[in-house]
């Protein structure tokens, strides 16, 4: 069988076809694309978990300091907070995602997903579910080749680069893939899952990419947290029955006129959003001054 | 353009905080060392546009050195690479230019191999760890690095190409793009194929030997 799609209609048509889940329609199409087998294939996910899942550790464990200094043991301390108001699903999963991106920008070794901007988003979310509902590791893979057929329909027919499209085409995009992995976690359709995507992407549209001094820290960071929450809230709500009005496609086709639309300040130049404010330009030279040194090194 | 993989989304496995800024810097150095198909045993980088104004926090020029050393984008040593450089005895220095660009992401190499021969390497990084050496020797060319690559420095001559994808097709190696690339007729000139399959290093001694028309030839392991 053709496992290429092009858009999420065409995903969801695959799967009604041949009785499949968005999981084997991927590891399918990964099999034709690479001659390899469907075994080869998903371990070669369950390596990339294995990594997200060494981040998550450091990040909560060694409270990383990012390259520039404006994060560090965000997530550690979130993950202390004794009585989250939000609860603790979602505070774990928020202080996961923050732990994850601050080993990013501490120069740890991370699994960009879809960016490493966002990296934090989609296992936040999925080590969350999995601490509460107890998926292994093997389902998590599947969940993975879920959230990686989103990702890709939106890299395909919209962009998940800040530079293109602001932030919602990274953590946005992030929060749509955990979302619909999410949904397909708790036993949720194919559509369900798209569904569940296309509400992601909507609740976060329009947010801006204005990081400070141009580093992936302040407001990166925190914007991972609000991505991996509202993945859970958008599975959630599709999970307890209620309908997503504008369909996926639709959706990601928004988003990626919505990206356009933005001004190039608005679109990770540091030049718009709370990147512009006098604290941001003051600590961009603060950072720059410190750092005017020409790396130099002699050897032997 | 590469059909997108499930990996290219979750993935790739870098160490951060940027995939233009420091996978796509470790890319650009993994290549040149290859490119220079002699260990390194000194650089010179010029960073151009975003790359000089912001690589201190994004450790663009840790990315660069470690991926001289050999080191893959994901390698958790990246960011301890000038260490790692001083204990190999490879010497770096770094200057930034003001000088306008096409992209914003450039940097420019001078690279001096162990028998003193140079190379000098133009290149860019497009984004999400995907980069383009756009300038080889002062020569006009694009190397991605995707895919297993040989690269052979030739005498622009006619008969060349045909050798040398013969030689390939003897020995089943399939050929998915590749350009030539010249300054002027009869001149230096580069051949650029990038291929489905590894390419084991005995082919640098074969293709050599083909013609006296053929200087270096290199292997670029899909990086």
């Amino acid at each position: 069988m053709n496992c290429q799609f092009i858009t999420g209609e065409n995903l969801l048509h695959l799967c009604e076809k041949h009785d499949l889940t968005i999981a084997e329609v991927m590891v399918r199409r990964e099999c034709e694309l690479s001659h390899r087998t469907a075994d080869e294939v998903r371990a070669q996910m369950a390596e990339r978990l294995a990594v997200m899942h060494s981040a998550l550790e450091k990040g909560l464990t060694q409270a990383p300091r990012s390259v520039g200094g404006l994060v560090e043991g965000q997530g550690k301390r979130l993950n202390n907070l004794p009585s989250p108001l939000m609860g603790g699903q979602a505070a774990y999963a928020a202080a996961a995602a923050m732990a994850i991106a601050e080993v990013n920008a501490a120069m740890g070794r991370i699994i960009a997903a879809p960016t490493a901007g966002s990296c934090g988003v989609l296992p936040g979310a999925l080590f969350s579910a999995a601490r509460s509902f107890g998926f292994d590791d093997a389902a998590l893979v599947e969940a993975l080749f879920v959230s990686a057929a989103v990702g890709l329909l939106i890299q395909t027919n919209a962009t998940v680069s800040g530079a293109e499209g602001g932030c919602q085409a990274e953590v946005g995009a992030a929060s749509a893939m955990a979302a619909a992995a999410l949904t397909f976690l708790q036993g949720g359709s194919a559509g369900a899952s798209l569904s569940a995507a296309a509400l992601a992407l909507q609740n976060l549209m329009g947010l801006v990419c204005d990081p400070v001094a141009g580093l992936v820290e302040v407001p990166c960071v925190n914007r991972n947290s609000i991505g991996a929450v509202n993945a859970l809230l958008s599975a959630d709500i599709v999970l307890s029955g209620t309908g997503v009005m504008i369909p996926f496609d639709e959706t990601v086709d928004a988003m990626y006129a919505v990206g356009c639309s933005l001004s190039p300040a608005l679109r990770e130049s540091a030049q718009g959003g709370i990147a512009a404010t006098p604290t941001a330009k003051a600590a961009e030279k603060s950072i720059f001054a410190a750092e005017q040194y020409i790396p130099e090194g002699l050897g032997r | 353009m590469k059909t997108l993989s499930a990996f290219d989304v979750i993935g790739p496995s870098m160490v951060g905080p940027s995939s233009s800024h420091t996978a796509g810097a470790a890319r650009i150095g993994a290549v040149a060392r290859r490119l220079t198909g002699d260990d390194p045993v000194s650089a010179e980088f010029t960073l151009f546009g975003s790359f000089a104004h912001t690589y201190a926090g994004h450790g663009t020029d840790r990315a660069l050195v470690a991926g001289l050393l050999g080191l893959a984008p994901d390698d958790e040593r990246l960011p301890f690479s000038f260490e790692l450089a001083a204990q190999q005895g490879v010497s770096f220095r770094f200057r930034t230019s003001e000088a306008p660009t096409e992209h914003p992401n450039t940097v420019g190499i001078r690279l001096t191999g162990r028998t003193g021969a140079v190379t000098r390497i133009t290149a860019v990084s497009l984004g999400g760890g995907a980069i383009m050496i756009t300038q080889l020797q002062g020569v006009d060319v694009s190397i991605t690095g995707e895919y297993p690559t040989l690269m052979v420095e030739h005498k622009d001559q006619p008969g060349m190409i045909g050798e040398i994808t013969r030689l390939l097709g003897d020995r089943d190696i399939n050929i998915a793009f590749m350009r030539v690339f010249r300054h002027e007729r009869g001149g230096q000139a580069f051949m650029v194929i990038e291929t489905d399959h590894m390419i084991p290093p005995h082919i640098v001694q074969d293709v050599a030997s083909l013609s006296r028309g053929i200087g270096g030839v290199y292997i670029i392991e899909g990086v």
